[in-house]
């Protein structure tokens, strides 16, 4: 492709990431996962499947957990869009704590989107029970088997959230 | 002999193009320097504006992203594209010409100030019915708009369709020029309603069917059509959504674009909330008065105490399929969307769209289900705060065939789908919508 090409098939695209206002110039249908990770340069959102089949892709639109690699970026024009690494500003979100208290990872690729889309869970379900926690987190996969420490990690950030504690 | 009847039809011809010529002709209505913005009263403008916003006016008089008014949305008709025209008082491409006799009559005749007849993609049918106080009201408000130098793209209707003489033809058969009748055996809110929704919101624009000319079909009123690839559902007895829109719930989707029982808007009706209804200028009052009209008309009362029921029975399908699985439809649709669609109950949330309560899967055409799973909900294409991704480059047209009939046979008591693998693939290949 040309550069003149290139630039005829490029849109101006703002939206909020993190707390902070960009504006990319690429494709309207490139993936938002793209964009995140080639133009923003966050790359802790991991690309897996490429689509929207395991979930390591997982970020927030508008607080929402979201398959960003079949999301295209002119979807999320005017959006606040949150990765992993704006989930909370020291890294501390409940969920982050928990899953290292109870050391959760084992190759570590999946989790940023298991905890992006554990967060939507507590968020709707501030008390969830294994059959809410298994349907929501159902397209999220883990080839190394740590489901159940995801979900004991789930159930510890859920009762300190309901408490009120962070765990600082 | 035959010289006489070739003479003889050619006359006729010719009587009939003059009468023709002569019954479609309209004077030109002279033009008018632009009234000064001061010499309309701010009330007459804030009305105008209110009801410009309930008329959605903007969704067809600007283009995406496009100044407001300025024109340019292309309207797909099955005869060509029309695009809105610029109706900002500007006086070489807008309507900055046009005196208040000028603009009512367009908005009741569908003639333009020049003489020449306007296309009915400009629902002048419905206008029709507005009252004098409303149409100078309207008047006031786009006279009082920055005036936007701005030529609206040429049509793509062909030759001879394009000619807007005959226009007076479709007139003949399909238009009267007619003011809102009350219904005097109903209140006075259900005739606010009535008037708006008939007269400026034009609901029936895409909820009734057209017959080949383009014309609503008076008599099936309200019971749903296809616009711009998508099905307008109908909005009467018949309406397809398990859970009936009482004047709450259809105030509430009206105002937001979202509701638990009935999940979000998409394609043509998110401008008309977004852009339109859900905007502070349209008064509560006037949205709840057209949610009481369609409620009555898809007899919300006499459901209303099926509600409790059917919700339960919804509920108790939100999680099918999250267990162990053998099933690969159950596991795809688990993979795939469940974690968003999945509801714990007793109420569904809003942002988690209980697809056991969605139209999208009970209308008998599986049309919506396959639009929303290809092309998913960007975050100016349905209520504001939800995005779902697109499935398109993702699920093959068999794999979300599966998908469609796994959800109408889990979600639904509905008859299953025929041909649901071709009816992906040809929507599949539709050129995306302008919007």
């Amino acid at each position: 492709m040309t550069w003149r090409e290139h630039r005829r098939n490029t849109i101006v695209t703002t939206f909020n990431l993190n707390g902070r206002a960009v504006s990319v110039h690429s494709p309207g249908d490139a993936p938002l996962l793209w964009v995140i990770r080639d133009e923003l340069g966050l790359t802790g959102t991991k690309f897996g499947c490429g689509i929207g089949f395991c979930g390591a892709c997982t970020v927030h639109v508008d607080g929402r957990a979201t398959r960003s690699c079949i999301t295209s970026v002119a979807a999320v024009a005017g959006t606040a869009v949150t990765t992993i690494e704006g989930l909370d500003d020291e890294g501390k979100h409940p969920l982050q704590t928990a899953w290292l208290e109870l050391q959760v990872p084992q190759c570590g690729y999946c989790q940023p989107g298991q905890i992006m889309q554990a967060a939507t869970l507590l968020k709707d379900y501030p008390n969830p029970t294994d059959r809410d926690i298994n349907a929501v987190m159902a397209g999220n996969v883990c080839r190394c088997m740590t489901y159940i420490r995801i979900r004991k990690a789930i159930k510890l950030a859920a009762a300190r959230m309901r408490e009120g504690v962070s765990n600082d | 002999m035959i010289r006489r009847t070739t003479i003889a039809i050619v006359g006729a011809a010719f009587v009939g193009l003059v009468a023709g010529l002569v019954l479609s002709w309209r004077a030109s209505i002279a033009p008018i320097d632009r009234p000064a913005p001061e010499s309309f009263s701010a009330d007459s403008v804030a009305h105008g504006e209110a009801l410009a916003a309930a008329g959605h006016c903007v969704s067809c008089h600007s283009r995406p992203g496009g100044e407001q008014f300025a024109g340019g949305y292309g309207v797909n008709t099955p005869f060509g594209i029309i695009f809105g025209t610029n109706i900002t008082p500007e006086p070489s491409t807008g309507i900055g010409t046009w005196s208040l006799a000028a603009f009512a009559r367009a908005m009741r005749e569908g003639v333009a100030r020049d003489g020449s007849h306007l296309f009915p993609a400009f629902p002048y049918y419905a206008y029709t019915k507005l009252s004098d106080g409303d149409i100078a009201a309207l008047y006031a408000y786009l006279m009082t708009r920055r005036p936007v130098i701005m030529t609206t793209p040429a049509n793509t209707v062909p030759f001879p369709l394009n000619i807007r003489a005959l226009q007076e033809g479709w007139k003949i058969f399909f238009f009267e020029s007619a003011r809102y009748r009350r219904n005097p055996s109903k209140t006075d809110e259900w005739n606010r309603g009535a008037y708006l929704a008939e007269a400026l919101s034009d609901c029936s624009g895409c909820h009734t069917p057209r017959n080949v000319l383009g014309a609503e079909k008076i008599r099936k009123a309200y019971s749903g059509a296809l616009v711009d690839a998508w099905i307008a559902p109908a909005l009467d007895a018949a309406n397809p959504s398990p859970i009936p829109w009482t004047q709450d719930e259809l105030f509430t989707y009206l105002r937001t674009g979202v509701t638990p029982l009935h999940g979000t808007t998409g394609a043509t009706m998110t401008p008309v909330i977004r852009e339109g209804l859900a905007l502070p200028v349209v008064p509560d009052s006037d949205v709840r008065a057209i949610a009481l009209y369609f409620s009555d008309l898809n007899h919300a009362s006499q459901r209303a105490p099926t509600i409790e029921a059917t919700l339960r029975q919804a509920l108790a399908t939100s999680s099918v399929g999250s267990g162990q699985e053998y099933d690969p439809d159950a596991n795809l649709y688990a993979a795939a969307c469940m974690a968003c669609h999945y509801n714990a109950g007793p109420v569904p949330l809003s942002a988690r769209p209980e697809l056991a309560l969605n139209s999208a899967l009970t209308l008998s055409d599986p049309t919506n289900f396959i639009q929303v799973v290809l092309n998913g909900v960007s975050s100016h294409g349905g209520a504001p705060g939800l995005v779902m991704p697109a499935y398109a480059s993702s699920l093959t047209d068999s794999e979300i065939a599966r998908l469609g009939a796994y959800l109408r046979r889990t979600r639904t008591t509905r008859p299953a789908w025929t041909d649901l693998e071709k009816k992906v693939s040809a929507i599949r290949r539709q050129p995306a919508a302008s919007r």
